[in-house]
């Protein structure tokens, strides 16, 4: 039996976790910096949930509509986030999304073109210009592969000097940690096991970057894969380490409603972008009906102008399929409340009458494929049925917006799993340029760290010791099925606090997450260490428990509606709400605190930016008083 | 609408296994990944399978079901009798690990292998200039999820394991035929395809193309292309004579 002493044991300078867009820019950032780099991945190498996003990565490079910079994205992102967002993020995120698009493209990937051979851009919801980097509806399988061949060319320049593909770069691969290790207050690395042969895993690493995703599957219906289990988010908070923001998630307005197996998977954004409209079962485009008083100026209020849209975006407003993502998802619910929905329980989404059969099938060709067949649907020749699918956490660790550091030293974090630069709600597109944008940022981050570093940490025997006991711990245990534990927790997020929560349900959901805590100390795992699915879901419950509490506890807090946090009873947002943040941490590691603290006032050039009128709709009075005296 | 399926499935670990029984239930709409997992729930919770998206998007769950390598996600179980029984086994090529899941590093030894994207010295990251037209080519092959299914099917590595080092197998081919027509790559692929990467082997029977479950025609065009390039370029008078030369000056 393995103990401290004879567990597997590697030495690097950086430990990212997650292989997705953000884990592998870190990577290969720290390890262009001269970084020992391990990456270390649950899944296979280049399958993470990156592969999933379709429709783009958005910045402003202007290659459609010369008009476009960094001043509308962050304006754009600002808006998206209620701006809740961490104004600094959203403003390093626009500045320097082009840079990272086109660094891709001399790694190798291949975006779809406009006429003058230029990277093309695509419209998507809540973006004023085109603005998406894509390819057809793949681009995060572009992205990934891309980013996935640039660690192996670095492999490849390290086996030319060094004569081993893995002196300076190696993928974990099918690799789970379940503890990060410290020395006082600093990480000193982080301890796991190999999925394959159940033994255990140790990295003595003085800086850690998480980049694990989020917490979908928490949920029922959601567009996440099973990997989405808020390891990073989990990890941060027994680190020591805060999470903001966990009241806000998005729930994606179109994901698949039929047949019952594939609820939940997504329809990308780019149907309604390249021209797709929401019907309800009377045939009515009901969006018209759903614009907010703070978006009313800047969305079309007649079919023909958002019909014309399309072709002439300087004389028309946008249609208002194209509203940020947390308000489509409340209209699709809405409709289907009040009995206007299709037979499955969704609406329509319709391209069918919109494009011609051969321009959907070039533009969203993985769409086609995924309704013919996966539900037998035609979408060139029928519209599809659609709801709102759990799909991203605006939530996570609380960083600081430059280092992607957290507040424990040695420990970073980019893309889903940190919070902050989407606010309360994160616009289409603006995920893949966040990975990119913040995981080198992380890679820098951590880079930069360990040249600072006097001695390296050092791992201690007694921690190793006890996360060698969680880890086994199930294995010795006969007692409940942990599929069945995770479904109750999934059935409970999903009905209690889902799109549209209130006080009661929220404060039931946190009894029966109460009582989960301690079913999950009796589950029990049968079979062997060698790749045990079961076992594995068993250590994956302590973290999806804990982020389903920190979603709760700030969900109950929040007494607003905002973004991704819609409040039955408390409609409408309050502007004295807009700069509180909720955060998240423990001190027993089972049990979360919830902590209100104030979010630092916009820099006067970038609040600058915005009309007064539109502030106005946001701002507190005291908030507006100051504005005035910025811009006077 | 739901019933009881008969399945066979895999299970062992370390070289080692047999079809096990199990009778399941199937409900309308499901894919037989959904069946796996219902049985890891209800009756094998210790049963292996990789699967990650569950939408045919990441390459994850590649089996074979009654002998046919395909997505465990996108096989759909409407496309089974009731009364038919299921077999699924892990993919054959590759060493198995525990029941449907496979170790498939040959996979990863073989894309190190090739030569990565070379751009010309000088072109900056912003400069590039490429038509649609000119990079449809290669992105066709740029659909790949990287399921592995056309190394698995291909012959020549399938029933012959002294072939893998030789040969890098339909996706690594197709990766070197997609920078050979990626407009700005430079590197030299021709030759490489086959001396290093063994496209002589291939004798074009398709069967990578008809596993995809990408639809890509990895063989018309991806290696045949390839196999073309690569014969003009070997009785090019003018490459032959330069070779000549070359090797005389030598």
């Amino acid at each position: 039996m393995d103990n401290s002493i004879n567990i597997e044991r590697h030495e690097y300078d950086v430990v990212v976790i997650g292989a997705g867009g953000a884990g592998l820019r870190a990577a290969i950032e720290a390890r262009q910096q001269g970084k020992r780099t391990a990456i270390v991945c649950k899944s296979l190498f280049g399958k993470a949930h990156t592969v999933m996003a379709e429709g783009g990565a958005a910045a402003a490079m202007g290659n459609v509509n010369p008009d476009d910079n960094w001043m509308v994205h962050f304006r754009d992102t600002m808006r998206g986030g209620k701006f809740l967002n961490n104004w600094r993020m959203a403003e390093l995120h626009a500045k320097e999304a082009p840079d990272r698009v086109w660094e891709l493209e001399a790694w190798g990937a291949l975006f779809d073109r406009t006429e003058d051979g230029k990277i093309s851009q695509r419209n998507f919801g809540g973006h004023e210009y085109p603005r998406l980097a894509h390819v057809g509806d793949r681009t995060g399988l572009e992205m990934i592969r891309t980013l996935q061949q640039r660690v192996v060319a670095l492999q490849q320049e390290d086996y030319e000097q060094h004569g081993d593909y893995e002196a300076y770069i190696k993928v974990f691969q099918e690799c789970t940690v379940t503890r990060l290790l410290k020395d006082g207050d600093r990480i000193s690395g982080a301890f796991g096991y190999w999925r394959e042969t159940g033994s255990f895993i140790l990295f003595d690493a003085p800086a850690v970057v998480l980049a694990t995703g989020g917490i979908g599957k928490s949920y029922v219906v959601t567009s996440n894969s099973w990997e989405y289990t808020g390891d990073g988010h989990a990890l941060a908070l027994l680190a020591g380490a805060n999470l903001i923001n966990m009241e806000f998630i998005q729930f994606h307005p179109t994901g698949m409603v039929w047949p019952p197996s594939v609820r939940g998977i997504l329809v990308t954004e780019s149907v309604r972008g390249d021209g797709g409209v929401l019907r309800n079962s009377e045939g009515e485009r009901f969006m018209f009906n759903y614009i907010p008083e703070v978006f009313k100026d800047q969305y079309a209020t007649s079919e023909e102008e958002a019909d014309r849209w399309y072709t002439d975006q300087a004389n028309n407003r946008r249609p208002p399929e194209l509203l940020p993502r947390d308000e489509v998802a409340r209209a699709i619910n809405a409709e289907v409340k009040a009995g206007r929905g299709s037979p499955q329980g969704g609406v329509y989404l319709d391209v069918s009458t919109r494009l011609p059969a051969e321009e959907i099938k070039r533009r969203l060709p993985s769409m086609y494929h995924q309704f013919k067949e996966l539900a037998d649907v035609d979408i060139t020749a029928e519209p599809m049925q659609v709801g709102p699918t759990c799909h991203y956490i605006m939530g996570g660790i609380e960083v600081e917006a430059d280092t992607a550091a957290a507040s424990v030293p040695g420990l970073f974090a980019a893309g889903e799993v940190a919070g902050g630069m989407h606010g309360s709600n994160r616009l289409g597109g603006n995920s893949l340029s966040d990975l990119l944008v913040f995981g080198r940022r992380a890679g820098a981050g951590a880079a930069a760290y360990v040249d600072g570093l006097a001695a390296r940490p050092k791992l201690s025997a007694q921690q190793i010791d006890a996360a060698r006991e969680e880890a086994l711990a199930p294995l010795e245990r006969s007692g409940e099925n942990p599929y069945e534990v995770h479904h109750e927790l999934q059935r409970t997020m999903n009905e209690l606090v889902g799109i549209i929560r209130k006080a009661e349900e929220i404060s039931e959901a946190l009894q029966v997450v109460e009582k989960l805590k301690e079913r999950v100390q009796l589950v029990g795992a049968g079979g062997s260490r060698i790749y045990n699915p079961g076992w594995h879901l068993a250590l994956d419950l302590r973290n999806m428990i804990l982020v389903s509490e920190c979603v709760a506890k700030a969900a109950l807090l929040r007494e607003e509606s905002r973004g991704g946090h819609t409040r039955d009873d408390h409609p409408g947002m309050r502007p004295e709400w807009r700069r509180k943040l909720l955060v998240c941490s423990t001190e027993d590691g089972t049990s979360i605190t919830v902590e209100e603290q104030e979010q630092p006032a916009m820099r006067g050039d970038l609040i600058s930016l915005f009309d007064r009128d539109e502030l106005s709709k946001y701002l507190t009075d005291e908030e507006m008083a100051e504005f005035d005296r910025i811009a006077k | 609408m739901s019933y009881k399926a008969k399945f066979r499935v895999w299970r062992g670990e370390g070289g080692e296994g047999k079809l096990e029984d199990f009778t399941v239930e199937v409900n309308e709409g499901e894919v037989v990944l959904d069946i796996i997992h219902r049985l890891q729930a209800t009756q094998a919770p210790d049963l292996a399978v990789r699967w990650n998206c569950k939408a045919g998007k990441c390459g994850s769950c590649s089996m074979e079901i009654n002998g046919k390598p395909r997505l465990g996600c996108m096989t759909r179980m409407s496309t089974f009798a009731e009364d038919e029984t299921i077999t699924v086994t892990p993919m054959r090529t590759f060493p198995v690990i525990k029941d449907l899941v496979c170790d498939v590093s040959f996979n990863y030894e073989k894309a190190r292998e090739v030569p990565s994207f070379t751009p010309p010295e000088g072109v900056r990251p912003g400069e590039y200039r490429m038509k649609q037209v000119d990079v449809e080519r290669s992105q066709e092959f740029r659909k790949c999820i990287e399921c592995f299914m056309c190394n698995n099917v291909c012959h020549v590595i399938r029933d012959h394991e002294e072939n893998k080092p030789a040969f890098s197998g339909p996706r690594y081919l197709m990766r070197i035929a997609e920078l050979d027509m990626h407009p700005y790559d430079v590197a030299e692929r021709k030759e490489s395809a086959q001396e290093d990467h063994g496209l002589g082997y291939c004798n074009i029977t398709k069967c990578c193309t008809e596993v995809c479950p990408e639809h890509i025609k990895i063989t018309d065009n991806a290696l045949i292309p390839m196999k073309e390039r690569v014969v003009d370029r070997k009785y090019d008078p003018l490459v032959w004579l330069g070779n000549k030369i070359f090797k005389r000056a030598k």
